[in-house]
């Protein structure tokens, strides 16, 4: 029995949370899905044969789900030949993690987990800590130090050109000296010739999804029956107001302020960050077909849960040259 | 989002919503077949400040609708850096660079994704600077459609005819010609007129399909999404619903090609060639050759992850298998043998030249091509575009920007076919070998050998073969070094050495090469490089022959050793430095050729005045100011045997 006949049976039991597989209303997938399916698997076997040491960054969120399907579809009847590496900021969901080390079982993958252990026995955390700053230790020097630490030569990320205007501006291939992105010196790059020469000291990050829109990741999703994170899914949760944003309490660290009050909402996320900084929406999307409705008639874009992102508008480019995904 | 895209579930969405979007007046098509049929991707390009980023978000804001939370940060923005007074900039929506928002112009391409309830789109907006002109190209090498925009006021300049001759360069068939700014010129219809009939002027010998021309202005909307009142003598369709209408003929005529990007081999019973179908269409049972050997045989599966399947098209990822133990690698080229391309080591090729350091005859780099990447050399710069009137002017360089004809040389052969035929076959990157910075944008025009159609044939006697019968390793050991170091002499004794052990020999010494093969050749740095490449072939038919190869060869530079070391299977070269010091040489100076370049009767003499670049990792050094040639020798055979040793010959038995 081949390895993905053994997902098959296993995974509708194990993911009772999630709506099951709408496969079969989706025999195969539209032209557009899979003219998206084959540039993304031609991008990753681009990496696995011209790199030395690739790894595949996985978030446990949509659109790394999305990523490691078509990385699995890529190297078939092999495995990827890369390692899945994850950086925990030690603040992520429970559910994020549980599915992240089931989908690491279910498929056999080699998985690393990085979290900056310094920043956080120095007190670091979302509450006290400014957020600019909180993101900058937790997500991104951690990134750059695991990177150096296993001595990454290239680095997939989930990230698409739809999500934010500075990474509508990149590249596929991002080059990166010294992990940092240099957005006025990028190489051209043309048809599907990536230009994959590094000198010491150089990496590469690279966006298989560039060209998917949010849709085109719920349409895939929905058609591959993709298993995600249950907090996708609308439901009752136990939630606080603040700021402006709706917070999921996840667990007992939670700093309260004066007057708040816990209320019960029927939510869901439409992006997965750290808990104490990403914003639900209340929603009745509570299976795939509903979540799909809610963004083709939303009113804002995906990101604007992100408490990270706001404060300053060049915000994800000043994020990127300091070497962030 | 216009209602056509919304499912029945969201169609119960808050009241109010249609007052806020824009609904097309296209009639609302069933949600499916939009997004079935695929986006059409298209640039915008043209002149700086023509308009194409404001075009492009006036596109975005009418035709689907700005996002609540980025209007209201564009309309911030706006205020602080936008260029249409108290009016929101949408140009804002596009330039995402803090530079680009600070200047007000547009630096890289943007990917912007929009869906209207006919259609959905790609839309690339690049750059008008020409400092960008690269980044413009990478926005245009993977769309279907162009929008030339011109400034009605200023008309055709040298970058918005420099767009048009790339678009057309890179085999872009639909363009728009958008004449902005009308309300600039009073929407006047002469003005428009004249621009229209300069542009077909101009634009004659471009290979253009169709050109649909549209008087607009993005700032204000007109003819952009909704006709314009102030232009009821155009007729033709607003950019939006031109957009939504256009074709593009599908030019998958092309032959099966299908470049190897990865040889999977995952257990002992498994091993397939990967990759994504790059034209026409293959199934199972049909007969495929490897282009470079010319081996042939029959495809006997097609592998996906989620079944098997019958036949594959153009664009499809799929994992093929065989029904022989086929040689194939990671850059060969799988096509129908009875439309097999083009493989050649040399060919005619179109550059748009990308980086400030001007390109001239003898330049090497790596080039990509398909899946291979290998080393190449640009011998020959036969023109350059004038872009005031496309013609072509003779050059003996291109600077940035320039686009013009090369002859390309490879160090090995490629499979390839013209771009006009294949564009995934036909279109080739250089890198800098250096700075690895994409240096050009290469289109191949046609191989340059006579022999061209000649296809590689797969001998019932292969190599390895030859060599079996031989009882022996074929092996090219290449010595190079300063004249006078002792190349000649230690070859020679080496050979005699190898002789005596049973081992069939060829001697190639650079002196007796240039009295025949290369009689007609000189020394400055061409002929140099083409003594090297002739001895190099030669030394490559001689181990196809089975035979040890001692070249003896002055061979004072590093780049075309390393091209003839790129003529052989790995392990099959071996590099040999035969070091002595300059003034060791110049004192034995057993030819004489120290005293003569001394007093200037030689020009050009490796060590007086052309450099020489000595190996970086040889398989071997002689020193030869410390050892006897005796001694150097030995040191040579022993290095030799070694090499051959390690070679362990394979199941050779077998094949025959």
């Amino acid at each position: 029995m081949r390895a993905a006949d053994v997902v098959a049976e296993r995974l509708p039991e194990a993911h009772a949370a999630v709506p099951s597989p709408a496969a079969a209303a989706h025999p195969r997938l539209s032209p557009h899905l899979r003219r998206l399916e084959a540039e993304a698997i031609f991008i990753m076997r681009e990496v696995a044969a011209e790199f030395r040491n690739p790894v595949m960054l996985y978030s446990v969120g949509k659109d790394s789900s999305v990523m490691l399907h078509i990385a699995r579809k890529a190297f078939f009847p092999g495995r990827p030949p890369f390692p899945l590496m994850h950086i925990a900021s030690g603040w992520d969901f429970r559910d994020v993690i549980t599915h992240r080390d089931r989908m690491a079982a279910t498929y056999g993958l080699d998985l690393l987990v990085h979290t900056n252990a310094e920043a956080a026995a120095a007190g670091v955390n979302p509450f006290d800590t400014e957020t600019g700053e909180y993101s900058r230790l937790m997500l991104t020097e951690a990134l750059k130090a695991a990177l150096d630490q296993h001595g990454f030569d290239a680095a997939f990320g989930g990230a698409r050109r739809d999500e934010e205007k500075a990474r509508a501006k990149e590249r596929v291939f991002s080059h990166r000296r010294g992990h940092v992105w240099d957005p006025r010196n990028q190489r051209p790059e043309l048809w599907r010739l990536f230009n994959t020469r590094l000198a010491p000291g150089d990496s590469m990050r690279v966006f298989p999804l560039s060209n998917w829109t949010e849709l085109d990741v719920w349409d895939y999703i929905r058609a591959e029956g993709i298993p995600i994170v249950p907090l996708y899914f609308a439901a009752e949760r136990t939630v606080v107001l603040r700021d402006g944003a709706v917070l999921v309490v996840d667990d007992d660290r939670m700093r309260w302020r004066e007057a708040e009050r816990l209320e019960r909402r029927r939510v869901r996320f439409r992006t997965l960050g750290c808990w104490p900084l990403t914003g639900a929406v209340e929603s009745d999307a509570a299976d795939l077909d509903g979540i799909i409705a809610e963004i083709v008639s939303s009113r804002v874009s995906e990101r604007n849960g992100r408490l990270v992102d706001g404060a300053v508008q060049a915000s994800m480019e000043a994020k990127k040259r300091e070497g962030y995904f | 989002m216009p209602t056509a895209l919304r499912s029945p579930a969201a169609l119960g969405a808050p009241a109010g919503l249609d007052d806020i979007l824009r609904t097309p007046s296209a009639p609302v098509a069933p949600p499916l077949p939009v997004r079935a049929r695929g986006a059409l991707r298209f640039i915008t390009c043209g002149s700086v400040d023509d308009g194409k980023s404001t075009l492009i978000g006036r596109l975005l804001h009418e035709a689907q609708g700005v996002l609540d939370d980025q209007l209201a940060a564009i309309t911030r923005e706006s205020r602080r850096f936008g260029t249409t007074g108290e009016d929101v900039d949408l140009a804002l929506l596009l330039d995402g660079l803090e530079a680009e928002r600070e200047q007000g112009i547009t630096i890289d391409v943007a990917y912007r994704f929009f869906s209207t309830g006919r259609r959905a789109f790609v839309v690339a907006d690049t750059p008008g600077h020409e400092q960008y002109t690269r980044n413009m190209a990478t926005g245009a090498s993977t769309s279907e459609l162009a929008v030339l925009l011109v400034d009605a006021r200023k008309g055709l300049l040298e970058q918005t005819r420099r767009h048009a001759a790339i678009v057309s360069l890179l085999g872009i068939r639909n363009v728009v010609l958008a004449v902005n700014k009308m309300d600039l010129v009073g929407w006047s219809q002469a003005r428009f007129d004249e621009l229209v009939a300069a542009f077909g002027a101009f634009a004659g010998p471009l290979d253009f399909r169709s050109v649909t021309t549209i008087p607009l202005s993005a700032r204000f909307g007109d003819n952009v999404v909704e006709a314009s009142p102030n232009t009821p003598w155009h007729v033709g369709p607003t950019l939006l619903e031109h957009l939504e209408a256009v074709e593009i003929a599908d030019d998958s005529a092309a032959p099966f090609r299908f470049p190897v990007q990865w040889v999977s081999r995952p257990h002992a019973d498994f091993r397939g060639a990967a990759g994504t179908v790059a034209s026409g269409r293959v199934a199972v049972g049909d007969a495929v050759v490897v282009a470079a050997s010319g081996r042939t045989t029959k495809i006997a599966r097609i592998v996906t992850m989620d079944a098997d399947v019958e036949v594959a098209s153009a664009g499809d990822a799929v994992t093929l298998t065989f029904a022989d133990e086929i040689d194939i690698g990671r850059g060969d080229v799988l096509a129908a043998p009875r439309a097999r391309p083009t493989v050649t080591r040399r060919f005619a090729a179109d550059l748009v030249w990308m980086t400030d350091e001007e390109v001239e005859a003898g330049r090497r780099f790596l080039m990509k091509v398909g899946t291979a990447t290998l080393p190449a050399t640009v011998t020959r710069i036969a023109d350059r575009l004038d872009l005031a009137w496309l013609g072509r002017v003779p050059a003996d360089r291109l600077a940035l920007n320039a686009i013009g004809r090369v002859h390309v040389e490879t160090a090995v052969p490629v499979s390839i076919d013209p771009y006009g035929e294949n564009r995934a076959t036909g279109g080739f990157i250089l890198i800098d070998r250096a700075t690895h910075a994409t240096s050009a944008a290469g289109l191949v025009i046609a191989g340059l050998d006579g022999a061209r159609d000649v296809h590689a044939q797969a001998g019932a006697v292969d190599p390895a073969v030859r060599a079996w019968v031989k009882t022996q390793q074929p092996l090219a050991v290449w010595l190079t070094g300063l004249p006078g170091s002792g190349k000649s002499t230690i070859a020679a004794l080496a050979e005699r050495r190898l002789v005596a052990l049973g081992h069939h020999t060829m001697l190639l010494d650079g002196d007796n090469v240039r009295q025949g093969l290369n009689a007609d050749l000189g020394f400055d740095a061409a002929s140099r490089a083409e003594n090297v490449r002739r001895v190099g072939e030669v030394a490559k038919l001689m181990t196809d022959a089975g035979l040890i190869v001692l070249v003896a060869l002055v061979s004072p530079f590093r780049a075309d050793r390393e091209r003839a070391a790129g003529l052989f299977p790995a392990g099959r070269f071996m590099e040999v430095l035969v070091d002595a010091s300059p003034e060791t040489c110049r004192a034995r100076d057993p030819k004489g050729l120290y005293a003569k370049a001394e007093s200037g009767r030689i020009v050009n003499f490796t060590g007086r005045d052309q450099a020489y670049e000595p190996p970086t990792a040889p398989a071997l050094v002689l020193a030869t100011d410390e050892i006897g040639p005796e001694i150097a020798a030995e040191r040579l055979v022993q290095a030799i045997l070694e090499r051959i040793r390690t070679q362990p010959a394979s199941a050779l038995a077998a094949q025959l």
